[in-house]
């Protein structure tokens, strides 16, 4: 694309990104907001955190959040590796064209269909619901975001280093370990990441396939929110936010550190 | 070699196996099941329809199974006004919403192309970051902006642009204003990808044969952009059309979209039957756009870019 941007095109990202990021940078002042009322300021206070820290049941849900996102991530990222080794190495094979179909339906299926027939497969099959059935579903949604992910970096890649080490008598498995594996490793991490966030984000499915004593951050928010806004869902929020930016930020870090490393050692090799 | 590339594909092959299994058990097994119980009648028992498969039975207790399935349901959402309104209104909202967020998001992707280089890594992870966070907080945002004594009216009463609060809540333009927000970063990022790979050279041609800006816009630009604006358009639209967080937060309580009435069909009324029939047919409404967005994105993914 042509360099040299317009003063057009500078003001039209600047006001995209000053929309995407104005809302959630007034929810976050707020929950500084010493007065219980929205349009009220009334100085910084951190009194809406202290009040969080005394919410068992918002602390209990946010638990139950964090075990279900790091469970179904990881299921996730397993299958939905395997799923991407699968549609870009392992050419034609019977019903190719059903399991790439199952790969990308769920990435823009609405929430409430998956939701609603996942609940009735557990009650057709007698599964009593609550925490593994939010797993489990979870991990049906997410794991095709990390094929995605994972398949878009294995499509990329210079094919010629797995040819190399085989040509050199590496056994397939053993290039998949020691030459694969490690080049996909970033999109695998990223897969991993994006799979917690979006687990521990989920209200739809997981109010469909919980059950009793399995109550999510999102159920929970969910249920005060329709009550009107309320200053300690402000603070929870906020803290969410803080997580998520802090590990993407490292995330990024990692991202650059790595290519750093891998065109350094490209350029050596050149030489 | 061939040897080798052979019983590469055999592991791949076999690496396939467990997610196969896994998504025919808890994604296409399911919609089976729907479409079973969209057949079947409400009652009140444990689960909450009538009939259930009774194998202990044998095969008259299926043939008796068989029997008792009917059409009532599809009857009864064909019928109502009610789910034909929430069908439509759902399709209206999506349809604009992309129109709209085609329109916002379209300048914003092709500034994001035209930028530096060394910025553009940048760009694309501040387009990102907001979808990393939270939808529900994202929604819940504007809850405390649009609400009646909340943050746009109290400006819009400082400029006095309006001189009493105006209610922005619980209408459709607070459904637009969520779902374009929350939308926006699925529609930049496919056509800032398709903008990206884009050949200068061809623009430099149309300005060199004389060719003012906006016109190589439209006749250059624009034609070589449509798999991303293709792509942009089915990511936003389909979910869209089943959206539930958002009007139920910021919409108002007239006409419920139709991911609404599903769920207050399944976990108010527990009509369970008629909230499978409301399933199947939406998916029925949608199964050409997920068809079609499925070939895109093999095309992108697997046949190289």
């Amino acid at each position: 694309m042509q360099r040299g941007a317009s003063s057009f095109n500078v003001i039209s990202v600047a006001f995209g990104l000053a929309f995407l990021y104005l809302p959630v940078a007034i929810l976050v002042i707020y929950s500084f907001n010493a007065s219980r009322l929205v349009t009220l300021w009334g100085g910084w206070s951190l009194v809406w955190y202290r009040e969080l820290l005394n919410d068992d049941a918002v602390l209990q849900a946010a638990w139950v959040s964090l075990r279900v996102a790091a469970l179904s991530a990881t299921a996730a990222t397993v299958l939905g590796t395997l799923a991407a080794i699968g549609l870009t190495r392992a050419g034609r094979f019977g019903g190719r064209l059903l399991f790439s179909g199952m790969v990308y339906a769920p990435l823009v299926m609405p929430e409430v269909i998956t939701g609603l027939s996942l609940l009735l497969l557990f009650v057709a099959i007698n599964i009593s619901r609550g925490f593994w059935t939010i797993v489990i579903a979870h991990t049906t949604l997410t794991m095709c975001f990390v094929t995605v992910i994972v398949q878009s970096r294995l499509v990329s890649f210079d094919r010629s280093l797995e040819e190399a080490a085989m040509d050199l008598g590496c056994s397939p498995s053993r290039t998949y370990l020691t030459v694969t594996l490690p080049l996909i490793a970033p999109a695998i991490a990223a897969g991993w990441m994006l799979a917690f966030s979006l687990s521990l984000d989920d209200l739809v499915i997981a109010s469909f396939t919980t059950g009793p004593g399995a109550t999510t951050l999102p159920i929970r928010i969910y249920s005060e929110v329709r009550l009107g806004v309320k200053p300690e869902i402000n603070a929870v929020c906020t803290i969410m936010i803080a997580i998520v930016a802090i590990v993407t930020v490292i995330a990024s870090l990692m991202a650059r550190h790595g290519a750093a490393r891998r065109e350094r050692a490209a350029l050596a090799a050149q030489v | 070699m061939r040897g080798a590339d052979n019983k590469r594909s055999l592991g791949a092959r076999r690496a396939v196996l467990v997610p196969y299994l896994w998504l025919a058990i808890f994604f296409l097994a399911p919609f089976v099941i729907v479409f079973k119980i969209s057949l079947s009648q409400t009652a009140i028992a444990q689960p909450p329809y009538l009939p259930v498969i009774d194998l202990s039975a044998g095969w008259p207790g299926l043939k008796d199974f068989a029997r008792q399935l009917s059409l009532d349901t599809y009857g009864l959402i064909g019928t109502d006004p009610l789910y034909l309104m929430s069908y439509l209104k759902s399709l209206e909202v999506a349809a604009i919403s992309t129109a709209l967020l085609l329109v916002l998001g379209y300048p914003i992707a092709y500034g994001m192309a035209r930028a530096p280089r060394a910025w553009q890594p940048i760009l694309v992870m501040a387009v990102v970051l907001p979808f990393w966070t939270s939808f529900l907080i994202r929604v819940y945002a504007w809850i405390n902006i649009l609400q009646r004594d909340g943050l746009l009216n109290h400006l819009l009463l400082k400029l006095h642009v309006i001189d009493q609060p105006a209610a922005w809540l619980s209408s459709d333009k607070a459904i637009y204003i969520g779902v374009v927000y929350s939308y926006l970063p699925f529609m930049v990022l496919p056509l800032y990808a398709t903008l990206e790979k884009m050949d200068e050279s061809l623009l430099e041609a149309a300005a060199d044969l004389g060719c003012p800006r906006w016109k190589a816009f439209w006749l250059v630009v624009m034609p070589l952009s449509l798999p991303g604006i293709a792509a942009g358009a089915m990511l936003c639209f389909i979910p869209i059309v089943g959206e539930f967080v958002i009007p139920d937060l910021l919409g108002g309580s007239e006409t419920l979209m139709i991911g609404q009435t599903l769920w207050t069909e399944f976990f108010s009324n527990r009509d369970w039957p008629v909230a499978s029939a409301i399933a199947v047919a939406l998916l029925g409404f949608l199964l050409v756009p997920i068809l079609f967005y499925e070939r895109l994105q093999q095309r992108s993914l697997e046949d190289g870019r």
